[in-house]
Order: C-alpha cells, then sequence, then structure tokens
C-alpha cells in the first residue's frame, strides 16, 4: 500500500515529465533547452541559488555559533523567530519585499532617485530566495552543535587558540556534513522557489524570469512540450540533490560511529 | 547582552551578523507590511478581509490543506512504519525517495500533476472514468497539497519509530495483548507527538502552497482560486491594500495552527509527565 501510493504520487510525475519532454523527439527537446530565454532563466536560477545559499551559509555559522555557544535573554524569541520563514506562504513572502521596495515604501523615493531597482528586477529575487531559505542552515547546525556541547571549544580557547582557528580545527570537523545537509536542502529549495519569486519577479523574459518561471510562461502559452523540456533540466537536479543528500547522510552517520569510537577508546 | 566574559570567542561577531541578517531579511520587510498594512484603515481592511470571493477562497486553502494533510497523516505513518520495520529490496531508494517533494520545484510537480490528472492523462482517464473529475477541482488541488507534503509526517515519524524500544512491545506480547492491542496501547501513543508535529507542517504549508496548486486549479472565482492565488491577483490589479489584507488573514491562519499544535503538544506532555509521576 505504501509502495503502490509512492508509485502513484511520486514516480509517475517523474516518468511523466521525461515523456512529455521526449514527445516530439530529440531535436525538439534540445532546441528548447538551448533557446536563449531558457538559458537566461537557467544563468538566473543559478546566480540567484549561489548567492542565496552563500549568504545563508554565513548567517547560518554565525546564528548557530551564536545560538550554542552563548547564553542570553532573547535566545528562544530569536531562534523562534528565524524559523518564522516556514510559517509564512512565499507569496506573502514576496509581498512583503514589494510593500518594503515598491511604490508604496517611503523608501521608493531614495531608490528612484539613486536609480535603483530592487523589485521586479535580480535583486529581488535574490532577496526573495534568501528569505524563503532563511531557517535551513541554521536548523541543520544548531541541534548538531548542540549535543557537541561547548567543551572542545572551551578547552582550545583556554590554550589559546584565537576564534577563528576554534571554529576551523575544532568546530568545523564536527560539523561538516550537517552543513554539507544544510547547503543542499538550501540550495534545492533555492533552485525551485516560485511563489516568492513571482510574486517579486515581475517575469521580464530573459531578464528576470528564472527557470520556473519560465516553465509557468511556456505552459500558460501551450507550448507543453517545451515546459517539460525544462522541467526535465530541473528534475535531473532534484535527482542530483536527492543523491547528494543520502551520500551526505550515509558520510555523516559513518563519521559519527567512528567518532564514537573514539570516544568510547578514550573512556575506556 | 554584553559585556559578560565569555570562553569562547566570538559573541560579539556573531552576534552581530545574526542581528544584520534577521533584520535586513525579516525584520525590515516585516516590518514594511506592518507599517503599510496599518496605514489602510479599518473599514478598507474589513472589506477586503470579508469580500466574499476572498472567504470563499480561504475556505478552499483551509480545506484542501486540511484533507491533504489528514491523507499524509494517514500514509506517512504507514510508509514510516514500514521503512522502519520491514527490510526490502529498493528500501534505500524508497527512503530517499520520500524526500523528492522538497527537492523538485513545485512548478515542475505542478504541470505534471495536471498532465496526469487531466481528462486525457494517464491517471485522469480512470478517474473522469468513474465519474470524479481531477482537474480544475478541489480534488485536484488537494492531490497537489498531497504531493508537496508526503514528506512531513513520514519524516517526522521514522525517527521515533525507530527509537522505540522492542522490549515492551515484546513484554505486552508476552502477556498476551494481540496485535492491534499493542499497536493502539503501546505503538501509537508515542507517535502522535511526531504525527501531529508532521501534520501541522504540512498543514501550514499546504495553506501558504503556490507554485504546485495553480496549474491544477484552474483559478475559477468562487470555485477554485486559493488564498496565494487571490494575493497574486491583487497585485496584477495593483490592488495592494487587498492583498495585504488577505496577507494578515492567511498569517493569522499559519500562526493559529502551529499554536494550536503546540498547546496540545504541550497538554499531552504534562499529561504523560503526571502519569509518571504518579
Amino acid at each position: 500500500m505504501a509502495a503502490s501510493f509512492l508509485f502513484v504520487m511520486l514516480i509517475m510525475p517523474l516518468i511523466l515529465v521525461a515523456k512529455e519532454a521526449l514527445s516530439k523527439g530529440v531535436d525538439f527537446y534540445f532546441a528548447a533547452l538551448t533557446d536563449e530565454f531558457a538559458l537566461k532563466a537557467l544563468y538566473l536560477t543559478i546566480e540567484a541559488t549561489i548567492l542565496a545559499v552563500a549568504l545563508n551559509t554565513i548567517f547560518g555559522l554565525a546564528s548557530a555559533w551564536l545560538l550554542t555557544k552563548f547564553d542570553f535573554c532573547g535566545k528562544t524569541f530569536l531562534g523562534s523567530l528565524i524559523d518564522l520563514p516556514f510559517a509564512i506562504s512565499p507569496v506573502v513572502a514576496g509581498l512583503f519585499f514589494i510593500m518594503l521596495f515598491g511604490r508604496m515604501s517611503p523608501l521608493y523615493p531614495l531608490l528612484q532617485e539613486y536609480n535603483l531597482a530592487i523589485v521586479f528586477a535580480v535583486p529581488g529575487i535574490i532577496l526573495a530566495t534568501v528569505f524563503v531559505t532563511f531557517p535551513f542552515i541554521t536548523r541543520e547546525l544548531v541541534p548538531v552543535m548542540e549535543s557537541q556541547g561547548r567543551s572542545e571549544e572551551e578547552a582550545a580557547a583556554t590554550m589559546g587558540a584565537n576564534g577563528w582557528t576554534i571554529f576551523r580545527r575544532v568546530t568545523l570537523p564536527n560539523i561538516k556534513w550537517a552543513l554539507g545537509y544544510g547547503i543542499v536542502l538550501c540550495s534545492a529549495r533555492a533552485l525551485g522557489e516560485f511563489g516568492a519569486v513571482s510574486v517579486v519577479s515581475g517575469h521580464i523574459r530573459g531578464k528576470t524570469n528564472t527557470l520556473p518561471l519560465h516553465i509557468e510562461i511556456l505552459y500558460n502559452e501551450y507550448n507543453f512540450t517545451a515546459a517539460f523540456a525544462v522541467a526535465s533540466v530541473l528534475v535531473l537536479l532534484a535527482i542530483i540533490i536527492l543523491i547528494l543528500r543520502n551520500l551526505i547522510e550515509n558520510a555523516g552517520k559513518a563519521s559519527l560511529q567512528v567518532s564514537n569510537l573514539k570516544a568510547g577508546v578514550a573512556n575506556d | 547582552m554584553f559585556g559578560k566574559s565569555d570562553v569562547i570567542p566570538g559573541r560579539r561577531l556573531t552576534l552581530g551578523i545574526t542581528l544584520t541578517f534577521v533584520s535586513l531579511f525579516l525584520f525590515i520587510p516585516l516590518a514594511a507590511f506592518m507599517l503599510y498594512a496599518s496605514g489602510m484603515g479599518f473599514e478598507k481592511f474589513f472589506a477586503a478581509v470579508t469580500d466574499w470571493r476572498n472567504v470563499h477562497a480561504y475556505g478552499v486553502s483551509f480545506f484542501c490543506a486540511l484533507t491533504a494533510g489528514i491523507i499524509n497523516a494517514l500514509f506517512g505513518l504507514i510508509i514510516a512504519w514500514v521503512l522502519v520495520r520491514y527490510d526490502f529490496r529498493g528500501k534505500k531508494i524508497m527512503d530517499a525517495l520520500i524526500d523528492l517533494p522538497f527537492a523538485l520545484p513545485t512548478a515542475v510537480a505542478g504541470i505534471a500533476l495536471t498532465t496526469l490528472y487531466a481528462q486525457n492523462g494517464l491517471l485522469g482517464k480512470i478517474f473522469y472514468g468513474i465519474g470524479i473529475e481531477t482537474v480544475f477541482s478541489p480534488i485536484g488541488i488537494t492531490i497537489a497539497l498531497t504531493f508537496v507534503g508526503i514528506p512531513f509526517v513520514a519524516r517526522s515519524v521514522q525517527p521515533v519509530l525507530k527509537e522505540l524500544d522492542p522490549q515492551l512491545e515484546e513484554a505486552a506480547n508476552l502477556f498476551g495483548a494481540g496485535n492491534w492491542t499493542i499497536f493502539s496501547k503501546i505503538i501509537f501513543p508515542e507517535l502522535i507527538e511526531p504525527l501531529l508535529t508532521g501534520f501541522a507542517l504540512a498543514f501550514a504549508r499546504g495553506i501558504g502552497e503556490y507554485g504546485s496548486v495553480v496549474f491544477i486549479a484552474g483559478n475559477m472565482p468562487y470555485e477554485t482560486e486559493i488564498a496565494p492565488l487571490m494575493i497574486m491577483t491583487k497585485l496584477e490589479q495593483f490592488d495592494y491594500q487587498s492583498a495585504a489584507a488577505i496577507a494578515i488573514v492567511m498569517m493569522c491562519l499559519s500562526l493559529a495552527i502551529l499554536l494550536v499544535i503546540h498547546g496540545w503538544q504541550a497538554r499531552q506532555l504534562k499529561r504523560i509527565g503526571g502519569v509518571v509521576g504518579a
């Protein structure tokens, strides 16, 4: 029963994408992929994903360090604030940025003066992508760093190591798999984000269209085969992400077992 | 908050980075939204919130997300059970596949499901054959939301089920408890909490979901319009005030779901704690 549910819900859509994408032959398939607008959309998607992941990695590491290595008042509040984007619809998140930078915003005259376009332009897409992926890396890091405790870092600090050395030599080896896992999840979401990006993008072809938005346009123009051809690229990326996720999870488990083993030996 | 001597360095630096990011990406956008919404005036807000077409859209979002959440609670439990308790070929692939809805862009899922369940689609043929309209109907929306929510329940139940002590079940078996009794009296109570957490996450996600739904819904006024779509429609008409009003209703809705589940969990924990204490 579980298998048939998963087959109908998960595998059939994947097979369908492949079938529809190739329904007009291989030539048409590659023509749809190498279309000027499809390529531009691909570049923009990659650009937004890389920037969002980079920003969220910095934020994830800093916030996880803050939340697990120090005590301060408002810690729980900060933790739930970081989780907020999970409770907010991506469309509403996009709306936030329209309100902040759009025509009704108090900032608008200032932006006009310096000729800065944020919404309906690339920066808006990046901001919206960062918003929806905000909690991912922090959420993966905090439980791992919490369970590692502070003693190793404290020992290193007492022996005179500076912050960067402690992070690189003591903390990072312990959290690298969790960090990798968070980055994979964050990339997956950033690649496929639709609702939030759709609100702030303005759908300018060749300029502010990401790959998922390009699929929507093709589909709405009844250009189904091309839509599925572009979709197949994203399916491929999704499968790569799933494989990476599993590899990281297995590697993480193995390294955990090794470190437990070491700890066991040390205790003996 | 400041001026305490820590052994581990980096308090100021990480606090600075964290607060900068939280302000730039969360707080300022949220504040801009609140500022705009508060300048709207109560009458305009009330009119937008209670507009019948919008009310209908909240209803569609709410009930379709609720149904999808219930379907996922049921199947998520079964999937987690199968993955934890049985060994079979392809188990690893099945385990990995569950996360597909997280990895697959929602727009791709949307067009694939629409084509699959359309009247001449592979699965649509079967459903239309027995008189069920799967596309451009609330059923279609529920299908899309079920797809999106599959990982939530399975992934929150799985680890708890794995940690369950098999000795309890063996003991119950020795005392002559049947399979059903063991499940309902010993296993299920342990799973209520992760089951509810997963359900709440899937439910909240379903209410906000847009990408996978727009294609299959057909977006007919008073029939298959969902709340996020109404925001998009208002934005296209440059009616920012109504868009903000609908957004506030949606935020209250997801917040209420999370709070109810949190409250329920806290009560459960207290009850369990009480029993253990006695």
